[in-house]
C-alpha cells in the first residue's frame, strides 16, 4: 500500500495517470484536465460530499470524487451514461426541490446550479415540482438570504469564518424545514468584504448582496464568457499526468 | 326575446378576452362589453422581493413592450435610490435609457403597422381573413412586408445593444444603467449597410406615412368616421410642451383641448387618478379623480399623445404633425382610426430620435449610476407604446418591496375599448338578431386601434379566434359561431 504523497498510478476513464497517493480525486482529475462537476466542492476547503454530483465510480463502486483519496491501482470512470445520468437527476432534484426562476435572478449567468443544468441541458425535470413555501430573509443590512434558492451545499457554512474560525453561517431547524442562518453572535462583524465573499462563494443565487444586482450586463456574465468545466477542460496539463 | 352575445377571442399573451352584447326584445344593443383577463399576480407575487430586481422581474409581465416595464420600474426606482425623477441620472445612462425606449416604440410601432394594421388598410376590414394577413401582404406588396421585418429587427438590436438582449434584458438598474453604448456597438448602426441605418429608417418611417395618407385619401369617409366619439385623452409631456415618450409631467385634457390635469408631477399620480374596480372585468377602470367614475375617463397612445403635446421636437415628424392637426383644425381628435396615423407620426419621430441619439458621445460616457438620499417610495411613469404606463413601489426598511401598482397602458385604455366596441355593436348590430362576418371584423378592428396586447397575439397571421354565442334573456346559449 502506498504512504500518503508517495506517486501511484491510478486510471481514469481507461487512461493512466500518475499522481500522489492522499490527493482527491476531484484534483487529481481537476490538474489532468478532466472535469467532474461538483456544486459544494471548494478547492482548499476541506470536502463534505454534500451534493453528490461529483460521484464516480471507483473500482465499480460509486463514490464522491471530492472526499476520495487516490490511491495506487485505483480505476476510475468519471463519465459513463449511467452516472451522466445520476448527476442529471441530482440536477433536477435540486430545481424541483427550491424555486429556482433563472430569468428573473440576479446570478443568472454566473451561478453554477444554472450553468450545470446548461451543461446537462436539462430543459424539464423528470420530477414534479414541490413548489416549497420559502422566504426571503432581508433583515442583515449588508446581506439577503434568498431560501428559495439555497441548496444546502454548506459551502458559506464551511468557508466564511473570522479570524478564531468561528463561521458566519450556519444551519438552523431540521428536515424539509433546514436553512442557512447568519450566526447571530457574529452578525455585527459581518462587514461588506466578507459579504461579496460569501455572495461569490454560493453556487446559487442563494445569497445576495443588499442594494445592488445586475451590474454585469448579459453577454459579459461569468459562464455566458466561459461555459461550466470550460476552465478546466482547456487547463495545461500538469507536469505529473503527462510523465 | 333579450340577448347576449359573446364574441370571445382567444389569445396566447393575456389569458382570453371576450366582447359581450347584450340585445334588448327588439335587438337594439342596450350594452357591450369587453372582458380581459388582467396582470394582478404581479403586483401580489413582487411582494417581499428585494426592490432592484423589480425592473427585470415585471417585464416579465409582457413579452411584447417588456422595456417599457422595464424602465418603468427602474424609473420608479431610480427615486428610492434618490437619484430623483428624470434627469436625476448621468447625462450617459438617462441616454442609453432613451435609446432603449424610442428603440422599442419604433419596433412595436413598426410591428403594428406592418404586420397587424396594414392587413386591413391593404385589404379592408371586410376582406377575407384567409388574405387579411401579412403573409396575404407580402404577396401584394412584397416591399411594405419586407420593410416591417427590417424596421422590427433594427430596433430590437438596437434593445438588444442597450439591454444586453432583444427581449427582457437587464440595462436599466435602479440609479441608471449597467452599461454604456461602446463605439463598435454605436458603429454597427451608424455604419451599416442600408438599409440597416439610422438614416434609412428614417426613410423608411416617412414613406409609411405616405402609404396611409394615400389610403386615408381615398378611404375618408370610414377613417374619419368609424368608432368615433369624444374622450378625454392624457399622456406625459416634456417641460415646455413637447412630445417626450421617457419622461416628463402629467398633461390631460378634454374632448375640447380643455386642459384638466396641468403638467402634475407623476410622483403624485395617486392624487389625480383613481381606479374602479367593477365585478365583469379582470381589469380595472382608471379615472381622473376630480371628473369622476362617470366622466374622467381617458384615452391613452398615439391618438391621445398628439393630442396633449403641444409640438413634435423633430422636425419631419413635427411636419407632419402640423398637416396631422390641420384635419382636426388644431383640434383634439377623436377619431379612432386617426390613431394608425398618429402612430406612424410617432414612428418617424422615433426613427429621428434614434438617429440623433447615435451621434451623441454622452452615450460613451462612463458615469453609469448615481445614488442619493434613499426613499421608502417611488413612481416610474413612461409613454410605453400603447400610452402611459404606471409603475408605483413602496420598500419596507429591509429593502424589500412592500406594495407594488400598475396601470398598464391597455387597462387605461379599458373604457375607450369599451366605448369603441359598444359604439361599432351599435352601428352594426341594432335590429340584428345574427353575428355578421363584418360585424365580427369590426369589433376587431375596433379593439385593434388601440393596440392591446391581445391583439398582437391573435392577429398575427390575420387568424384572431373567434367565438361568437348568443344568449337568450335566460342566459341560455341559442347560437354559437367560430371564425379563426
Ligand atoms: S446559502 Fe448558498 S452557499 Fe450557503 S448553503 Fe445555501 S446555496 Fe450553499
Amino acid at each position: 500500500m502506498s504512504t500518503n504523497g508517495s506517486v501511484i498510478r491510478i486510471i481514469i476513464d481507461g487512461k493512466e495517470y500518475l499522481s500522489r497517493s492522499g490527493v482527491y480525486l476531484i484534483d487529481v482529475a481537476r490538474e489532468n484536465r478532466i472535469f467532474i462537476p461538483t456544486l459544494c466542492n471548494i478547492s482548499g476547503v476541506k470536502p463534505r460530499g454534500a451534493c453528490r454530483m461529483c460521484t464516480v465510480s471507483v473500482n465499480g463502486r460509486y463514490m464522491t470524487a471530492c472526499t476520495t483519496p487516490v490511491s495506487e491501482g485505483m480505476e476510475i470512470k468519471t463519465n459513463t451514461p449511467d452516472l451522466h445520468d445520476l448527476r442529471k437527476a441530482i440536477l433536477e432534484i435540486m430545481f424541483v426541490e427550491g424555486n429556482h426562476i433563472c430569468p428573473v435572478c440576479e446570478k443568472s449567468g454566473n451561478c453554477d446550479l444554472q450553468a450545470l443544468a446548461y451543461r446537462f441541458q436539462i430543459l424539464v425535470p423528470r420530477f414534479p415540482y414541490s413548489f416549497p413555501k420559502r422566504t426571503i430573509d432581508a433583515e442583515n443590512p449588508l446581506l439577503v438570504k434568498d431560501h428559495n434558492r439555497c441548496i444546502l451545499c454548506k459551502r458559506c457554512i464551511r468557508t466564511i469564518k473570522d479570524e478564531q474560525g468561528r463561521s458566519f453561517f450556519a444551519f438552523r431547524k431540521r428536515g424539509h424545514k433546514l436553512e442557512i442562518s447568519i450566526a447571530h453572535h457574529l452578525k455585527d462583524h459581518l462587514n461588506k468584504e466578507i459579504a461579496q465573499r460569501a455572495v461569490d462563494v454560493c453556487p446559487t443565487g442563494a445569497l445576495l448582496k443588499k442594494e445592488s444586482g445586475y451590474n454585469i450586463p448579459i453577454s459579459e456574465r461569468k459562464y455566458e464568457r466561459t461555459p461550466i468545466g470550460s476552465e478546466i477542460e482547456s487547463l495545461k496539463q500538469s507536469v505529473i499526468g503527462d510523465q | 326575446m333579450a340577448q347576449k352575445i359573446t364574441i370571445e377571442p382567444v389569445t396566447r399573451v393575456e389569458g382570453h378576452g371576450k366582447v359581450t352584447i347584450h340585445l334588448d326584445e327588439e335587438g337594439n344593443v342596450v350594452r357591450s362589453r369587453l372582458h380581459i383577463v388582467e396582470f394582478r399576480g404581479f403586483e401580489r407575487f413582487i411582494q417581499g422581493r428585494p426592490y432592484w430586481e423589480a425592473p427585470v422581474l415585471v417585464q416579465r409581465l409582457c413579452g411584447i413592450c417588456p422595456v417599457s416595464h422595464h424602465l418603468a420600474a427602474a424609473k420608479a426606482l431610480d427615486v428610492v435610490v434618490g437619484a430623483g425623477t428624470g434627469h436625476g441620472l448621468s447625462h450617459t445612462a438617462e441616454k442609453v435609457r432613451r435609446l432603449m425606449h424610442y428603440a422599442q416604440i419604433f419596433q412595436s410601432h413598426a410591428l403594428h403597422f406592418f404586420h397587424l394594421a396594414s392587413p386591413d388598410l391593404l385589404f379592408g376590414v371586410d376582406a377575407d381573413p384567409k388574405i387579411r394577413n401579412i403573409i396575404g401582404v407580402a404577396r401584394v406588396n412584397k416591399g411594405l412586408a419586407v420593410q416591417g421585418v427590417m424596421m422590427r429587427k433594427f430596433g430590437q438590436e438596437l434593445i438588444q445593444a442597450t439591454a444586453g438582449k432583444k427581449i427582457h434584458g437587464t440595462g436599466a438598474i435602479p440609479g441608471g444603467v449597467n452599461k454604456n453604448l461602446t463605439e463598435e456597438e454605436r458603429d454597427a448602426f451608424t455604419k451599416g449597410a442600408a438599409p440597416m441605418n439610422p438614416g434609412a429608417m428614417v426613410v423608411w418611417a416617412e414613406e409609411a406615412i405616405d402609404f396611409f395618407k394615400q389610403y386615408y385619401k381615398k378611404n375618408r369617409e370610414f377613417i374619419d368616421t368609424f368608432s368615433v366619439f369624444p374622450s378625454n385623452h392624457l399622456s406625459l409631456v416634456r417641460k415646455d410642451g413637447a412630445l417626450d415618450l421617457y419622461h416628463g409631467n402629467i398633461r390631460a385634457i378634454d374632448s375640447e383641448g380643455k386642459v384638466i390635469l396641468h403638467d402634475v408631477d407623476y410622483q403624485e399620480y395617486f392624487n389625480y387618478i383613481h381606479e374602479e374596480v367593477r365585478s365583469w372585468s379582470y381589469m380595472k377602470f382608471p379615472y381622473i379623480a376630480e371628473l369622476g367614475e362617470a366622466d374622467g375617463w381617458y384615452r391613452v397612445g398615439p391618438l391621445a399623445r398628439l393630442n396633449t403635446c403641444t409640438f413634435i421636437p423633430t422636425p419631419l415628424a413635427q411636419k407632419e404633425f402640423e398637416q396631422y392637426k390641420a384635419n382636426t383644425i388644431g383640434k383634439p381628435n377623436n377619431m379612432c382610426m386617426h390613431t394608425h396615423y398618429a402612430r406612424l407620426i410617432e414612428l418617424l419621430h422615433a426613427a429621428e430620435v434614434i438617429r440623433d441619439l447615435l451621434n451623441d458621445p454622452d452615450l460613451q460616457g462612463n458615469e453609469l449610476v448615481r445614488r442619493g438620499e434613499k426613499k421608502h417610495e417611488g413612481v416610474g411613469v413612461i409613454e410605453a407604446p400603447r400610452g402611459t404606463l404606471f409603475h408605483h413601489y413602496r420598500i419596507n426598511d429591509n429593502d424589500q418591496i412592500e406594495m407594488a401598482n400598475l396601470i398598464v397602458s391597455t387597462t387605461n385604455n379599458n373604457e375607450p375599448m369599451n366605448r369603441a366596441v359598444n359604439h361599432v355593436a351599435k352601428t352594426m348590430m341594432t335590429g340584428k338578431k345574427e353575428i355578421t362576418e363584418p360585424m365580427m371584423n369590426a369589433v376587431e378592428v375596433a379593439i385593434r386601434a388601440y393596440d392591446p396586447c391581445l391583439s398582437c397575439a391573435t392577429h398575427a397571421l390575420g387568424q384572431m379566434p373567434l367565438e361568437v354565442s348568443l344568449f337568450d334573456a335566460d342566459d341560455q346559449m341559442i347560437d354559437r359561431k367560430k371564425k379563426g
